[in-house]
């Protein structure tokens, strides 16, 4: 496919953002901005959160402190020998709105994934002032190679459910709730969302 | 009398492995059309932009021999035995090896688990196989990875005949506006109509390996299903949940007879990363 740019022009003019979240920063997003992530984030699925709910279920603490951190919902496919990761786009969000709430009270400031988030998330959300990203789904090849470090933390006998530190780097995302109380999916179903 | 052909088990385990993995990496080029015509008519300057990432995507895929998409899926497996065909070993057996192979052989994602502990079979088997017995002195099969994301946004209704066409299409229109974004549109919509409960959602799985563009034999079933694919693409959705014209890629319906009293109606949805490939020997 020699017609191809090596990636499409919209992701030459996406807004920067650092990770973890320094004061303000994800504040100043919109419902709809396409941005870039560099710095580290914190990956878990449905696994994962269920090892993290029953451990503050007994009052112990978490294996990462997730105080202004970016949770990605993601289950990567295994790295090729010379390779930081396999295939790593991210997967449906709605399975984790149930404990969601919860990791939010402890400080963590934005979730990636894909998907709507359910009415108690949006709402916890905007309590917090959280907000919630969703990466391109089934771009899971090309998002690969924004991950530049990848870090097995915790529960690695849950294989691809497992906890990792990435590091990513001009890692695409779209802001779909802002801290405003906005959902970018309603909006375009309303026809409020601007033009691209 | 016909002599009956042998081949051996191991053969269809090599063949299998073999499809696991290039099912994994590489989109067919039905697939990969579909999308650059989705691109070209998308009206929304984001949705026709992610379009592209995902041509990118695939084309990434396919020179790193990296998935397409990390949700490697559970394995669906389609076979067409021919009845003069004698499988020597096991032939389930040997498809399951050859998934199991393949996919630790490929670095595709084990997703399989135990339906009660939830604990991962580390194998990615077993996988899902549906054998049928036809005339002939071949084996055809089908390699359909299926993510879950997509497969979870399925449903199955049983309708009353009184609900007619009408009932059948609104189901499938309010299956896919239900799932929203959630199964990374856009989708190829496979529907089952007609048979019994298990039938129609098998006809449903089985209408997805259809190659894209390619119309029901009936015309009146190939009118449904350009009906349903543009009352689908006027919802808005989009590519993503993003907006735009490009909600699904295809509608594929596979009828079949059903009782008087019936009319079940089963949509699998399919995401946009519609891995399928087949091979016969």
């Amino acid at each position: 496919m020699s017609f191809l740019r090596s990636k499409p022009a919209f992701m030459e003019d996406l807004k920067n953002v650092e990770l973890p979240f320094a004061e303000g920063v994800a504040e100043s997003l919109q419902a709809g901005d396409l941005i870039s992530l560099s710095g580290t984030l914190y990956t878990g699925r449905d696994q994962t959160h269920r090892r993290l709910m029953a451990l503050l279920d007994k009052g112990e603490a978490l294996p990462v402190d997730l105080a202004g951190q970016l949770l990605y919902y993601v289950g990567p496919s295994p790295a090729r020998p010379g390779r930081v990761i396999g295939a790593a786009g991210p997967t449906t969000s709605g399975r984790m709105d149930l404990y969601t709430p919860r990791l939010l009270e402890l400080g963590l400031k934005g979730t990636m994934g894909k998907g709507s988030r359910a009415l108690p998330v949006r709402e916890a959300m905007l309590k917090k002032q959280a907000i919630y990203l969703a990466a391109f789904g089934g771009a899971g090849a090309y998002l690969s190679k924004c991950i530049v470090a990848a870090e097995l933390v915790a529960f690695a006998d849950a294989g691809p459910e497992a906890l990792f530190k990435f590091t990513v780097k001009g890692f695409p995302a779209v802001v779909i709730n802002d801290v405003h109380g906005r959902d970018y999916y309603e909006l375009v179903k309303s026809g409020k969302h601007t033009s691209r | 009398m016909r002599p009956v052909r042998e081949i051996e088990s191991a053969v269809v385990s090599e063949a299998v492995r073999t499809l696991a993995m290039e099912a994994g990496y590489d989109l067919e080029p039905d697939i990969l059309d579909s999308l650059l015509q989705a691109r070209d008519r998308e009206t929304s300057p984001l949705a026709r932009n992610v379009l592209e990432l995902f041509l990118i995507n695939a084309d990434i895929a396919s020179r790193e021999k990296v998935p397409v998409c990390q949700d490697t899926g559970v394995a669906v497996v389609f076979v067409e035995l021919g009845q003069d065909v004698h499988v020597i070993g096991d032939f389930r057996g040997a498809v399951q090896r050859g998934i199991q192979a393949g996919y630790e052989d490929g670095y595709l994602r084990k997703s399989v688990c135990d339906p009660i502990t939830r604990v991962n079979t580390g194998t990615n088997t077993p996988a899902v196989i549906h054998i049928e017995l036809v005339p002939g002195r071949q084996i055809k099969i089908s390699m359909l990875p299926k993510g879950c994301g997509s497969e979870n946004m399925s449903g199955l209704i049983m309708l009353p005949p009184s609900a007619g066409l009408a009932g059948m299409k609104d189901f499938v229109v309010r299956q896919v506006v239900n799932a929203g974004p959630n199964p990374c549109p856009p989708l190829v919509v496979g529907v089952g109509m007609g048979g019994t409960f298990e039938k129609a959602a098998l006809l449903a799985k089985k209408s997805l390996i259809r190659p894209l563009g390619e119309a029901h034999p009936r015309p009146d079933v190939a009118a449904l299903e350009k009906e349903i694919l543009a009352a689908i693409n006027e919802l808005g959705q989009g590519v993503q949940g993003f907006g735009g014209v490009n909600t699904a890629l295809a509608v594929h319906i596979e009828p079949y007879p059903a009782h008087i009293a019936s009319l079940p109606v089963a949509v699998n949805i399919q995401c946009h990363a519609h891995r399928h490939k087949e091979i016969t020997l």
